[in-house]
């Protein structure tokens, strides 16, 4: 019985988010532009503005949607691990924070160093770091049994106020004026590929979103977290999974992609540390792994869905005047309509109440 | 630290501690029917915006406080309407009903005030002095010389705890948080008592976006609920599920949050920064060294009925 439920749980993962993402990201379209309607924008017109915003040439696409979509690939790719496990890491903004901390601490103590050691070494200073930031949400949840979705939260804010405190103070610019810090060393940034801002992190994203994919679907260790995150218990209960391990391995690598994302944010496109230098992209990546269905090469999917919305909407407010704070609305109507399309289908198919 | 300034630092405590209480109250009794929301957040906010324009419109505090508490019920009720009518994971939709309650408060804002979004000003809810308890010595200014909405989360604490504890609804409501398959066999509505509890959360989350707005900054600033929903469910995990606890917990964190101007004041050398994270620090902190003797309800976060293959 228990391996029947884990079957019905980890079976076909690919017609049905693909439909329920299509339904629910029809659904939300249309509502979205009922609400711009309702606010007395032109939707027809906001829309045209959005997507050639995200697509009116290769250049743009690649150096704005693209480049907006690889923090979101990375965080996603975290979120979607962490829920496969059963882990609800909501604390990938803070994690990402930690990332870029690390990451611009490296590439501003070692200006000397080789960009071959340099570069490296401050993408897993910044995975580490990120890892690092989970510990006090892994510590609780073990030690004291404290759900690790309040946690990870408060850690969002104490990582926020951290870069705040360290942009003022510590490793504020030698130039003392702006709350930020000096950029880093040019051996510490990731090589743009072609003309545009489009630069390496991109396909390294790319790259772990199969890695992962792979993992998640054909290692022992991917089967033994998606049968934890089915049921803790009927994994337990099998004998042969070390539950407490897998989550914390799991936990630990959802914290270390997120802490990436904030490296190869440093690394790629700001070359320095400010506040609010992630416009909540560890927020929007739980919005980015739902829709993916938790799949890792579908994530790559979602994150670009977001990507175009987000380069979209600051074509939007400059073209037809729609302020860019509809995407995060937009973003929790996608979340909705991706869980009820999820819930009326596995109603459908499973043909009775409760599905 | 003189007399002046303790009393004027015990009424910040009560004053940040109020709006912690009402949306945690709240919570307690959400969460004592199996529901976790972490949509709070953006029932708070949208109290607060709800508050605000409706203070703005009608000219009195009191209808703002109304109109606050209608928005925090409606944004309950879209979590509602997920996690309970479609059975949808309670986490992804609080999640989501948080990010939309900024959102769509962003978006409301900015379309009626503009974009750069001018500072408003509010007619804002006035301190009631209590005749003879606001004559107390220290403690009476600041806790009997506060906003009625302070003394609303007074009375419930005391009310929701004899409703709990000590009636037959709050056995029911217990029952359904603790043991929903027992509770349906003894004939309770469990999803109707879900849904009830829910939005008496959102209710008085609206409430206390609204103390917010008009009892505290006198403003709407987009954002301005900043984590307060993500601390009251702490507060709740804190006051181990019992109004009464609650409330002193709330008074707690309102009191860690007051203390973090003190501390401004007395060490200049502390960038504030790290004073504005101190009450995250001190919440987890205080989750790490308490929670080793409570219990959440059995059937926190449980759909019900329960999934199939689960």
């Amino acid at each position: 019985m228990i391996r029947r439920a884990l079957r019905a749980r980890l079976g076909s993962r690919w017609i049905g988010p693909l439909a329920a993402g299509a339904v629910a990201l029809l659904a939300a379209a249309l509502l979205a532009a009922a609400g711009l309607a309702l606010a007395g924008y032109e939707p027809v017109a906001a829309g045209r503005a959005l997507v050639s915003g995200a697509f009116g040439s290769w250049e743009r696409f690649a150096s704005i949607t693209l480049v907006r979509a690889t923090p979101l690939i990375l965080t996603g790719l975290a979120v979607a691990l962490a829920f496969r496990a059963g882990v609800w890491n909501i604390g990938a903004e803070g994690q990402l924070y930690a990332g870029a901390v690390a990451a611009v601490w490296v590439g501003l103590a070692f200006p000397g160093a080789p960009a071959w050691l340099l570069l490296p070494g401050a993408m897993a200073a910044a995975a580490v770091a990120g890892g690092l930031w989970t510990l006090v949400p892994v510590g609780l949840k073990f030690r004291a049994g404290v759900g690790e979705v309040i946690t990870t939260i408060l850690m969002n804010f104490v990582a926020i106020h951290t870069v705040a405190w360290l942009v003022h103070g510590p490793l504020q610019e030698a130039r003392g004026v702006f709350p930020q810090t000096d950029p880093v060393a040019l051996a510490a940034r990731l090589p743009r590929l072609g003309s545009g801002r489009l630069h390496a992190g991109f396909p390294v994203a790319v790259v772990l979103a199969g890695a992962l994919w792979w993992l998640l679907r054909h290692s022992a260790w991917g089967f033994r977290v998606r049968a934890v995150g089915a049921s803790a218990r009927a994994a337990a209960v099998s004998g042969r999974i070390h539950t407490g391990r897998v989550v914390l391995g799991a936990f630990l690598l959802s914290g270390m992609l997120a802490g990436l994302a904030g490296g190869v944010e440093v690394a790629g496109v700001t070359f320095a540390l400010y506040e609010n230098l992630s416009p909540g992209y560890g927020y929007t990546a739980i919005a980015v792994a739902l829709l993916a269905g938790l799949n890792p090469v579908a994530v790559l999917l979602a994150a670009g869905f977001f990507g175009v919305l987000q380069a979209g909407a600051a074509a939007m407010q400059r073209d037809v005047g729609v302020p860019a704070v509809w995407v995060s609305a937009i973003e929790a109507l996608v979340i909705l309509a991706v869980v009820a399309a999820d819930r009326f289908l596995r109603r459908g198919v499973a043909g009775k109440g409760g599905g | 630290m003189d007399a002046a300034a303790l009393q004027a630092f015990l009424e910040a405590s009560v004053r940040l501690g109020a709006p912690l209480a009402l949306a945690a109250l709240g919570e307690t009794i959400s969460e004592r029917a199996g529901v976790i929301n972490i949509g709070l957040e953006g029932s708070i906010i949208g109290g607060a915006l709800g508050g605000a324009l409706g203070a703005l419109l009608t000219g009195s505090p009191g209808a703002g406080v109304l109109a606050g508490a209608a928005a925090g019920t409606a944004i309950a009720g879209v979590f509602a309407l997920f996690a309970i009518g479609l059975n949808a994971d309670q986490i992804i939709v609080g999640t989501a009903a948080t990010l939309g309650g900024l959102g769509i408060t962003g978006v409301v804002y900015q379309s009626v005030f503009g974009a750069t979004g001018t500072a408003l000003t509010l007619p804002t809810l006035p301190a009631l002095p209590l005749p003879g308890l606001s004559a107390l010595p220290a403690v009476g200014p600041a806790l009997f010389s506060q906003a009625w909405t302070t003394y609303l989360a007074y009375l419930l604490a005391p009310a929701l705890w004899y409703y709990l504890f000590r009636t037959r609804w709050g056995l029911e409501l217990r029952a359904v948080g603790e043991e929903p398959g027992a509770a349906d066999a003894a004939g309770i509505r469990v999803r109707r008592t879900r849904v009830l509890a829910v939005l008496g959360a959102g209710f008085l989350a609206g409430i206390a976006g609204a103390h917010l707005a008009l009892a505290h900054a006198g403003t709407f600033a987009e954002g301005m609920s900043a984590g307060r929903g993500f601390i009251a469910i702490a507060v709740v995990v804190l006051g181990r599920w019992n109004p009464l606890l609650v409330l002193l917990a709330s008074l707690f964190f309102g009191a860690a949050s007051a203390l973090q101007f003190e501390l401004q004041a007395v060490f200049a050398n502390v960038p504030y920064q790290l004073l504005l994270a101190f009450p995250y620090l001190l919440t987890l902190a205080a989750l790490a060294g308490w929670i080793g003797r409570s219990r959440a309800p059995a059937a926190l976060a449980r759909p019900w009925p329960p999934r199939s293959g689960e």
